[in-house]
């Protein structure tokens, strides 16, 4: 069933189990004790970073298929994607796995939108099990969208620190678990902002459109949720959500909580926090989610945020359009 | 913050997050080049005086103290000191030598994992090609002024 561009799910598709690994900045915060594995190095034994941020994945993916007594041939289908350009990480992950693979690409939404994909299709009922899994590696994305990792420049106030890390979910049609309720499919929103190191407030009017959206869709308000959360809009795009929907007549700023906000120990060099794909996988698929089993949380809303730009579109001065998928969990 | 108009809707958003951005310290960031670029001169001129009492002058004395300097830039971001006194000092560390030292060996390092001649050797320059660019064309402009005066 569809009410505006919220998707509900009549047969409560479940998030049986759940995987994370974080690197070792990110160790040091809150995630530290809840993640699966951490990690020392974040080479994580490799040559390459790109090669340890498909390590990392592949790892999330196999540890969430084993912590749900799953086994691989139990898989219908795994989602997946990451910020590297052709989705490398995760396609790569894929090819040791004998199921499906479908790449999505979402930017640091990839989290939310590969967990909505899959329920849709648990929901419907042409598959049983499916896997949703992101990552991102410090070193990989700044290679890519910023400088060579030992170039001395200065990182403006505004910037944000890449997550290293990756997380994994398997989403069930099984009778217990976190239940998938609804979800919103994001509209892409550019207010026109073309500084690469705002993401923060790139991404905010995406994240308070599809909440909105979401609202008005399931007729809830911001106080039918424990914790409404968002991926990596860092500690200034997380003051601009709060405005932007506070203008609109919803207030947010009791239960709002940004993953890449909470997930450095100490904001030094990050500035306004984490960001990246990993950010939100991370901090769902490890606190979030064990907290919320735990019941300490009873319904969740998830929403991840993405800035879909690549280093062509900002060298030619184009502004940064921004997506946002959201998924209500309960327990 | 954004209004209820759509005509400059966005501006309004630009200009409330104007408002938030927290600020650049540029009296700390300038102070900060200032002593880490006053102390790469120090050592250079150190290194300088150092030459000259061994003996060279001229053109080799310069040539060697420049020298000695890209070798200590390109060592240090090697250990991968150079970017972390980069991200305190700023352009105290980006104009010397050794920052141009820096922004050609940080590129050489960070792509040799896609083969040494496409990688490292093609993409040395990604950071420095616009210095030297820049630099080369400053500097046939400053000649033919030198040259009409």
């Amino acid at each position: 069933m569809k009410k505006g561009n919220t998707v509900f799910f009549k047969n409560k598709p479940r998030i049986s189990s759940f995987a994370a690994i974080c690197g070792s900045k990110e160790k040091e915060g809150v995630i530290g004790g809840y993640a699966d594995v951490t990690l020392d190095d974040d080479m994580y034994g490799e040559s390459t970073y790109e090669k340890a941020e498909c390590k990392m994945l592949t790892n999330a993916v196999s540890l969430a298929i084993e912590k749900g007594g799953f086994k691989e041939r139990d898989i219908d289908v795994m989602f997946s994607g990451d910020l590297l350009n052709q989705i490398i990480s995760a396609s790569f992950a894929a090819r040791d796995y004998d199921f499906p693979f479908l790449g999505v690409y979402s930017a640091c939404s990839t989290m939310s939108e590969s967990i909505m994909l899959a329920a849709m299709l648990v929901n419907a009922g042409y598959i049983g099990r499916a896997v949703a899994a992101t990552g991102s590696h410090f070193a990989s994305a700044e290679r890519q969208y910023r400088y060579p990792l030992e170039l001395g420049c200065t990182r403006p106030p505004q910037s944000q620190w890449t997550v290293t890390g990756a997380g994994g979910c398997v989403i069930t049609d099984a009778k217990e678990g976190i239940k998938i309720t609804s979800a919103t499919m994001g509209r892409v929103c550019d207010y026109g902002v073309t500084d690469v190191n705002n993401m923060g407030a790139a991404m905010a009017p995406a994240a308070a459109d599809t909440f909105m959206q979401h609202f008005r869709d399931t007729g809830s308000s911001p106080e039918d949720y424990d914790m409404i959360l968002t991926g990596d809009l860092g500690a200034l795009g997380s003051r601009i959500v709060k405005d932007l929907t506070w203008e609109k007549g919803y207030d947010i700023s009791e239960n709002h909580v940004d993953c890449g906000e909470i997930i450095y120990k100490v904001i030094e060099t990050e500035f306004q926090g984490g960001s990246g794909a990993g950010c939100s996988a991370v901090v769902l698929n490890s606190y979030v989610l064990s907290k919320m089993r735990a019941g300490l949380y009873k319904r969740i809303l998830f929403a991840a945020t993405g800035a879909l730009l690549s280093t062509v579109s900002s060298g030619q001065g184009e502004s940064i359009p921004c997506i946002s998928h959201a998924v209500d969990l309960e327990y | 913050m954004t209004g209820k108009t759509g005509e400059n809707y966005n501006n309004n958003y630009l200009n409330y997050v104007k408002t938030q951005d927290p600020p650049t310290r540029h009296f700390k960031n300038c102070a900060a080049a200032f002593g880490v670029g006053g102390l790469i001169c120090c050592i250079g001129q150190f290194i300088r005086l150092m030459l000259e009492y061994a003996g060279l002058t001229g053109d080799e004395l310069a040539g060697t103290t420049s020298v000695i300097l890209i070798f200590l830039g390109c060592f240090l971001t090697g250990l991968g000191v150079y970017d972390r006194i980069g991200r305190y000092a700023g352009a105290g560390s980006i104009v010397p030598i050794t920052g141009f030292a820096n922004s050609v060996t940080s590129p050489a390092i960070e792509f040799k994992t896609e083969g040494w001649i496409y990688g490292m050797a093609a993409k040395m320059f990604t950071v420095a090609g616009a210095i030297i660019v820049f630099g080369v064309f400053s500097g046939v402009l400053v000649g033919l002024v030198y040259y009409f005066i």
